[in-house]
């Protein structure tokens, strides 16, 4: 069942009371009642009784198989269905699909609302004029303008019904301007994103060569939002990690075993330069020696431990041999593993409830100690027998699991070995373990605490391996308490099983520490400094516990030395004490107050440290969340969570981390969601983008995320690279698209004020049409597609430039405003620059005077030139592409010009040989031109250049150092540019965080 | 200022190469970059183009001799001074009238005559569209004159040409008289050649023109093809603004300074009834046609100002020196 997002499998079993069940045939007299909760989205509990045969038998999530779930291991199933459809869990957990639409568009629909408003107000402004000259050209009885003979005219032009004329004319032109309002925008950003999503889809530095997956853009219309990204929710498992631990170090006796160098460890020792980095107290760490011991054994997965001391049975002459022995058989036994004997190799594989346990399970067999068969009661290994240096088969029989949860932090189990001999055998968490040692058993903490410091400090994993000889006596009184706890039908039977289990946990005898290392994906914490540098926050939200959550954030940096935690959990002593009482309601309300408490607390930690530079991490719990995700705490808990530089929320189910999603895009800030599993499809569905990691995890998450990479270090590529410059292309694509059609449409309106607003256009009808269609839209389109401010190596080298897109600078309403009023401005100087030069005298040698051909043409040409040159300006970057579209339109103009004046004249009317025989030969047309395109171009560039050089952008910045090649960094990179990579400064600094932690 | 960037690649073919470098984005590119020296010598480098430009077309210009008369007002006698409108519509009398006009400067043939009509809307979309392109090339042939409303028929058969245009042509006529020798109006080539072989037909005749009940403009030759009707093709090209002059026709031998003109006039168009001016111009032309100076103050104007700017630019650069870098500048840091 993948909806957790982890891989392992999970024990499944039936009531020990059901369990003489076993054929149809028995089922036919079974009666039994079940009682359970109602239809909720918990994935962690469930409570419910079967009442059968007059008894009640509690029912747990073990017992429960979730829809969705792939039996493993087992042939067949009898169950009941509890629930269906709606009702079951992984539906509760589902949200519908939204369709998603970027910001950019949504503003983008503003605008359009904005210039549908013009478009109505200059199209009245002119009817009521027309319909004021209309009325005047039939002044009582006398007629004005005899030449339109307005006493036989048609409805459009009566002057005895002008109103309704003016009304009529009023819809031509809504028609004659709609030039204002883009139609073709939306189908030139339609192809210009699919191209984009071509360039994401092929990019090289997204392809994942391991697994053949390149990069995928599943949907084409967030390309833009890509760049404007303010929040990053990240699943953990899978998406960070690479969800497998590997056995790296122990520690047995008092004696740390383990070689091999940790990522880590490796940065350490690299910083300390020639000092060498001491592995452990014997022998420092030979490469050399080290390597001939990896070529030797076979690498296995999950196991990355080499120690001549230990393996191939070298460990029964080391000095406490016996110690060793346990350890490992601790190892062996103390899990909830199944074995998986392949019949043809015979080799066995486990399947484990959490990587960490099969990595033990591993490194027990490799050492000697091959765990090989299970069953409800007895564990089966194949042991070294020290004395004999046989293997032998030794059986263990299982009497009790206890069994691990979050607050308990440890597990045992109890088995009677083959010499009858009653153990129980324990590991857990440093913190728990050490204070339940027995006064003899204590033989070797001080080293053990010391390794355990060493093993945190390499960023591994530790857990303590105890174990404890039971008498008879104390076992069989303990057992009934045990046995009685748990099958208790109240709510607290977890709680009563906790109490029973910690009576006999204790008086322990430590043998030895594990250091496992959950393996983080490649380049994760290098890709997570980079987004934060980039001012991206990133929260993590994952089902794993706290613990394991809070390391992972120190490892990739997420979590630094620096910053203070705020950490809210109900996980305290005060609410498992309530949890007792079992009081429900009381329950509610005191963990309510105290996560209000806690909010409150953080919310004034962070007030009194603005002023300072700490910055600050917040944990919370699933359970927390629950509350905090309350309609009445929840803006509380937004308020804290934004001012803190990165949130892990930890234990979440699918449904919490769609409802924290929505709950920072409520914000207005772009979110965006990236998971690999089932589980986080919710998510990715809620956010404003879903991208899914085409990983291990099958395909659910990409089938519902909007872009699908292989690994989470591409994401780096995808936002800082792809998405600012699709942020970029789209917003002034969008921008230079309404500055042009201003531009032509506002030349028509003011044609139209001196023809008596009588909607006759000031161009052939065919240049019209073609305007959008062939003399600006492919340099737009170009644009769109292929426009780079900067490099996308500089991209990455400044990523600070993100900020451009999240702060919405290249499209916020000055700057839309700006560029419509250069188009208003621009077709004022084209019209009036046009008519005053080609006015109304001789316009070449052999004196013909201009007519409406002529001028038409001069000032399509203005324009033409204009808003191609417009774009030539506007952008920096020029391939032969660019070149080719925006020189290649205006000569498209031109050729448009000649072939269509060739054709007879019924055809082309006004155009008619207009350049060739006009105006081509005419000196004043060409000046004409060229005085109005470059008047036009004056404000702008004069814009441009006050502001690069007096209020320079970021990529101006960074396009001028470019230019002038200097090796000195844009001062907000200094501090990141010292000798060392800023993420291994980080990480030391984590380190030493955690260790100051487990010391005190 | 352009950096080319490229990237090696082992591979085999160019194409390919290309191919490579164009999904990844990563074509060899020019990268123009605003720097304040680029800045400075575009603005210099404008003004120094413009201002040349702008003197020499002031200057050609300048050497065009016009005379403008307008004589709309002045051609209604007296007594009719009151009500121009029905003097101009009373066909019984007749409206001649005399201009003299003497020429400021020596003027070189040819010179070009010219009519103007002020606040004439011949871009009125309704006078327009009120033409039959079919009919004036091919004549009664092409029946369909439903585009010429309302001047498309009188009398229950079609005129030739139909359409408001050319109903409302214009008619008034000129002889130039200098010294009592009457000087010589030459009227072919009045109108685009283009139009003359393609718009209009040799073999179409006017036919039921001006029958109406209600006159327009001038009348037409019937015998004469409409290709040959030069001042109907002049008119016909419609104007695009309400003030515009038409070519009337060229005087071809050289006007001496102080020359007295005098005009004699046949004053038939009405342009009373709606207020619009009537103005004879006679010009000479250049290589750059006729005479307005607005090009030219237009382009001394844009030049000079950029110079202007590029001084105030190099100022204030000098004044604030700024090291590139300075983040302080970014809008989110402010």
């Amino acid at each position: 069942m993948n909806l957790d997002g982890e891989t392992n499998l999970k024990l499944k079993r039936s009531l020990e009371a059901t369990n003489h069940l076993r054929d149809e045939e028995s089922f036919q007299k079974f009666t039994a009642v079940i009682k359970c909760e109602d239809p909720n989205e918990r994935l962690y509990s469930f409570v419910g009784t079967l009442q059968y045969e007059g008894k009640q038998y509690p029912l747990s999530p073990q017992q429960i198989l979730l829809r969705d779930s792939k039996l493993k291991n087992t042939d067949y199933v009898y169950g009941v269905v509890v629930f269906t459809g709606h009702d079951t869990k992984v539906m509760q957990n589902a949200t519908d699909p939204p369709s998603k639409r970027s910001k950019i568009e949504r503003k983008m629909d503003k605008i359009v609302y904005l210039l549908f408003s013009t478009l109505i107000l200059i199209s009245s402004t002119g009817s009521v004029f027309f319909g004021i000259e209309t009325k005047r050209d039939i002044d009582g009885g006398k007629i004005r303008r005899w030449y339109l003979q307005p006493d036989d005219a048609t409805v459009f032009y009566d002057p005895r019904r002008a109103p309704l004329a003016a009304f009529l004319h009023f819809l031509t032109g809504l028609m004659l301007y709609g030039y204002l309002i883009p139609i073709s925008l939306y189908i030139s950003i339609e192809i210009v994103k699919v191209l984009q999503s071509v360039f994401i889809n092929h990019d090289r530095d997204m392809y994942y060569e391991d697994t053949d997956k390149p990069a995928r853009a599943r949907t084409s219309n967030l390309n833009e939002e890509l760049g404007q990204v303010d929040t990053i929710l990240s699943d953990k498992t899978g998406t960070l990690t690479c969800n497998s631990m590997e056995f790296v170090k122990c520690s047995v006796a008092g004696v740390a075993y383990g070689r091999v160098m940790t990522e880590v460890e490796r940065t350490l020792a690299k910083r300390k330069g020639e000092r060498t980095f001491e592995v452990d107290d014997s022998q420092t760490d030979a490469p050399g020696l080290n390597g001939n011991i990896v070529e030797s054994g076979k690498s296995v997965k999950g196991f990355n431990f080499r120690d001549e001391r230990i393996m191939n049975g070298q460990w029964v002459n080391e000095p406490h041999s016996d110690v060793i022995q346990k350890f490992f058989r601790v190892l062996a036994i103390c899990h909830t593993a199944i074995p998986d004997v392949n019949e043809e190799t015979g080799e066995i594989s486990y399947e484990a409830e959490s990587p960490d346990e099969a990595a033990f399970v591993i490194a027990a067999r490799e050492v000697g100690f091959q765990f090989f068969g299970s069953s409800q009661t007895s564990i089966s290994l194949h042991e070294l027998d020290p004395v004999s240096g046989q293997k032998v088969n030794r059986v263990y029989e299982l009497l009790h699991v206890l069994e691990f949860t979050s607050s308990r932090k440890r597990m045992s189990v109890m088995v009677r070995n083959p010499e009858n001999q009653l153990l129980l055998l324990c590991k857990g968490a440093d913190s728990v373990m050490f204070e339940r040692l027995s006064k003899h058993g204590q033989q070797f903490e001080a080293e053990t605490r010391r390794h355990i410091n060493r093993y945190a400090e390499a960023g591994l994993r530790t857990l303590v391996i105890a174990y404890r000889e039971l008498g008879e006596d104390e076992y069989r009184i303990w057992e009934k308490e045990f046995l009685k706890a748990k099958t208790s039908v109240t709510s607290d039977r977890e709680a009563l099983v906790a109490s029973a289990a910690e009576k006999i946990e204790r008086d322990l005898i430590l043998l030895g520490a594990t250091a496992v290392e959950d393996k983080l994906q490649k380049g994760v914490p290098e890709c997570i400094d980079k987004l934060a540098q980039a001012g991206i926050k990133v929260w993590v939200l994952t089902g794993d516990k706290m613990e394991t959550a809070i390391n992972i954030g120190y490892a990739c940096s997420l979590l630094r030395q620096e910053m203070k935690q705020i950490v809210i959990t109900l996980d305290s002593p005060d609410m498992e004490a309530l949890e007792k009482q079992g009081d429900k309601e009381n329950i509610m309300k005191v963990s309510l107050e105290s996560v209000t408490k806690q909010i409150r607390e953080g919310i004034s930690q962070v007030n009194s440290a603005k002023e300072s530079k700490v910055t600050f991490g917040l944990v919370i719990d699933g359970k927390s969340l629950d509350f905090a995700l309350d309609k009445k705490l929840e803006k509380m808990f937004l308020d804290l969570a934004i001012d803190c530089a990165s949130v892990i929320c930890c234990r979440s189910s699918p449904k919490q981390k769609a409802l924290v999603t929505r709950l920072v895009k409520g914000t207005g800030k772009t979110t965006l969601a990236i998971g690999d599993g089932a589980n986080d499809v919710g998510m990715l569905q809620e956010a404003d983008i879903g991208v899914g990691i085409s990983g291990v995890e099958g395909m659910q998450a990409v089938m519902s995320s909007d872009y699908a990479i292989a690994q989470f270090r591409f994401l780096e590529r995808l936002l800082l690279v792809h998405g600012h410059w699709c942020y970029r292309r789209i917003s002034m694509m969008i921008c230079y698209f309404f500055y042009k059609n201003l531009t032509f449409g506002f030349t028509l309106f003011w044609y139209e004020a001196y023809a008596s607003f009588s909607g006759r256009p000031a161009y052939n009808d065919w240049y019209m049409s073609c305007y959008n269609v062939f003399f600006t839209s492919l340099p737009v389109i170009a644009l769109g597609v292929f426009d780079q401010d900067v490099s996308a190596r500089l991209c990455l080298k400044y990523p600070l430039l993100y900020q451009e897109g999240v702060q919405n600078i290249l499209f916020s309403w000055p700057r839309i405003l700006g560029w419509m009023s250069n188009g208003v401005l621009s077709a004022i100087i084209i019209f009036f620059f046009t008519t005053n030069s080609i006015f109304n005298q001789a316009f070449r040698k052999d004196g013909h005077a201009v007519d409406y051909e002529v001028l038409g043409v001069a000032m399509y040409s203005s324009v033409v030139w204009a808003v191609n040159c417009q774009m030539a300006l506007s952008i920096n970057y020029f391939t032969w592409i660019q070149h080719f579209f925006i020189w290649g339109s205006i000569a498209l103009w031109y050729i448009f010009l000649v072939v269509y004046g060739s054709l007879p004249p019924t055809f082309s009317t006004t155009a008619y040989k207009v350049l060739v025989e006009a105006c081509a030969p005419s000196i004043l047309y060409w000046l004409t031109t060229l005085l109005v395109v470059v008047s036009t171009l004056l404000p702008y560039f004069l814009y441009r250049a006050f502001q690069t050089r007096f209020r320079p952008m970021y990529h101006d910045l960074i396009q001028r150092q470019r230019l002038e090649g200097s090796e000195t960094e844009i001062s907000s990179q200094t501090e990141v540019s010292s000798e060392l990579p800023a993420q291994v400064e980080i990480k030391m600094q984590h380190l030493k965080a955690n260790l100051r932690q487990r010391n005190q | 200022m352009c950096v080319h960037q490229s990237i090696n690649i082992t591979t085999k073919s160019s194409s390919s190469i290309l191919f490579y470098q164009f999904t990844q984005q990563n074509l060899p590119a020019c990268k123009p970059v605003l720097t304040p020296s680029w800045i400075v010598t575009t603005f210099l480098l404008m003004g120094v183009i413009f201002i040349p430009i702008g003197l020499v077309t002031l200057r050609t210009s300048h050497s065009v001799i016009e005379i403008v008369e307008r004589y709309d007002t002045e051609c209604i006698p007296e007594k009719f001074r009151g009500n121009k409108v029905s003097y101009i519509k009373d066909s019984t009398i007749l409206k001649n009238c005399s201009l003299y006009l003497k020429v400021p400067k020596h003027m070189k043939a040819p010179i070009y005559i010219y009519y103007q009509l002020d606040n004439y809307y011949q871009n009125h979309r309704r006078y327009v569209k009120s033409r039959n392109d079919q009919q004036l090339l091919h004549g009664l042939k092409s029946n369909d004159t439903s585009s010429c409303q309302p001047e498309d028929s009188s009398n229950g058969l079609p005129s030739v040409p139909c359409g408001l245009i050319a109903w409302s042509l214009f008619n008034d006529t000129f002889k130039f008289i200098r010294e009592s020798s009457e000087l010589v109006v030459n009227r072919k080539n009045i109108a685009w050649k283009s139009d003359r072989n393609h718009k209009f037909g040799k073999q179409v005749y006017p036919f039921n023109f001006q029958n109406g009940t209600f006159i327009g403009g001038g009348s037409l030759d019937p015998s004469v093809p409409l290709s040959d009707q030069e001042d109907l093709i002049v008119w016909m090209r419609t104007a695009a603004l309400p003030s515009f002059r038409k070519m009337y026709g060229r005087i071809e031998e050289d006007l001496d300074a102080d020359d007295v003109i005098a005009v004699h006039l046949m004053n038939n168009y009405n342009t009373y009834s709606f207020g619009g001016k009537k103005k004879l111009v006679l010009s000479t032309s250049s290589w750059l046609g006729g005479k307005n100076d607005f090009l030219g103050v237009a382009y001394v104007f844009v030049g000079s100002s950029s110079i202007i700017i590029s001084l105030v630019f190099m100022l204030l650069h000098v004044k604030n020196p700024r090291p590139y870098g300075e983040t302080a500048y970014l809008s989110w840091n402010r």
